[in-house]
């Protein structure tokens, strides 16, 4: 029951608040920039970052923020970032992971790469068909939060980096079928929205599949 | 030069021949792979032939419609991240265009003392030692972490943590 313990400490609204801005940024977040993020005070944000870290939820890391060291640097900053670790409840208990790694290694060694990414679009376009009109990479951005990417746009709002692989697991076990199901969904989920394009570009730690909006006259 | 390195194989039976359009995908992808593959992380050594810059050329016993492809890596995590987090992962996702489901082991890699260059023979040699007698420190795949120590290579004081890492 430890997974449903570490859940409960997101119920409450403040701690998931401070979360959530934690692990949706590029880099380790400092107390202060958690508090800020959550709009609460430092001391408050402090306590429940380290109610998330016992939680196993979010780890911490310490580094000098101003990039200097030896004497008088000053005391390194306590960071916080998403712990790798990954919490699962069900009730009653199923076992989908085992499910799914075992139809993943059969599909890899069978080669079934096209077949699940025509599997992959079409539900992407259901997932479209259920979510309404997609138009523009905000609406994706919406229906991909809701699906638990973690979408983050970058500097000129050109470009959508998900954060967060939901097929995180499997990914690392089965990259080129994994990973190309992931793209066909999301190219399902766009598909015919005029000015959007989804693609494969792996970074670390983070799911590889980028959206991108090409720039119009009206911008 | 001390400590180990990852050598590795992998072998692909084309549906069409190299110069045939319906591998073209694959072909006109070959140039950029390899530059990604030399500019990265703790990318080491790969095969090239004796014409061109990549080892598409390049026969073995496997077969005249089996191409190869061989390199050395600094760590089993440079090498996954060249194959599992680059551009490269693009053209592995549609592997299936262009090359034969494979009835047994595909790829293979193995320690080596670094410096080595290892042959082609020698490689074909781990591959059937993959596919006769299954993952051994001496021939294994991604899903198997035998480190340098395992496979009888000395491990220097100073490697000893990266042996753990590349383990872990």
């Amino acid at each position: 029951m430890e997974d449903i313990e570490a859940i409960a400490v997101l119920q409450d609204p403040v701690r998931r608040r401070l979360y959530e801005y934690v692990v949706a940024q590029d880099h380790e977040v400092s107390r202060n920039e958690a508090a800020e993020g959550a709009g609460i005070q430092r001391t408050l944000a402090a306590f429940h970052l380290d109610k998330l870290v016992d939680a196993g939820l979010l780890v911490t890391g310490s580094r000098r923020l101003t990039g200097r060291s030896g004497p008088g640097a000053g005391r390194p900053a306590k960071l916080y970032r998403r712990s790798g670790a990954e919490r699962h409840v069900s009730v009653p208990a199923r076992d989908y992971r085992t499910a799914a790694d075992l139809l993943a290694e059969v599909a890899d060694g069978a080669r079934l790469d096209v077949e699940l990414r025509a599997a992959a679009a079409r539900e992407g376009r259901a997932v479209r068909a259920a979510a309404g009109p997609i138009e523009d990479l905000d609406a994706v951005r919406a229906v991909l939060s809701a699906r638990g990417y973690v979408p983050r746009t970058d500097a000129d709002g050109a470009v959508l980096r998900l954060v967060n692989c939901p097929f995180h697991v499997l990914s690392e076990q089965h990259p080129a079928l994994i990973c190309g199901m992931n793209l066909a969904l999301l190219e399902g989920l766009i598909e015919g929205v005029e000015g959007l394009r989804a693609y494969l570009d792996p970074q670390p730690s983070m799911c590889c599949v980028a959206v991108a909006a090409s720039k119009n006259s009206d911008d | 030069m001390t400590g180990h390195h990852l050598a590795q194989l992998n072998v692909g039976t084309l549906k069409h021949p190299l110069d045939d359009p319906r591998t073209h995908g694959f072909t006109s992808m070959l140039d950029t792979l390899n530059a990604v593959a030399d500019r990265a992380p703790g990318f080491v050594w790969r095969l090239v032939g004796d014409e061109g810059n990549d080892a598409t050329e390049v026969r073995t016993s496997l077969g005249a419609d089996v191409i190869v492809n061989m390199s050395v890596w600094e760590s089993r995590d440079s090498l996954w991240d060249y194959v599992y987090r680059s551009g490269h992962l693009d053209v592995l996702r549609r592997r299936a265009e262009w090359f034969e489901l494979p009835k047994t082991a595909f790829q293979v890699m193995w320690w080596i003392p670094a410096g080595h260059i290892p042959t082609v023979d020698e490689a074909v040699e781990r591959l059937q030692l993959l596919r006769a007698c299954g993952p051994s420190p001496s021939a294994f795949g991604f899903k198997d972490k035998y480190s340098a120590a395992d496979a009888g290579l000395v491990v220097m004081a100073a490697d000893a943590t990266t042996t753990v890492q590349t383990t872990g």
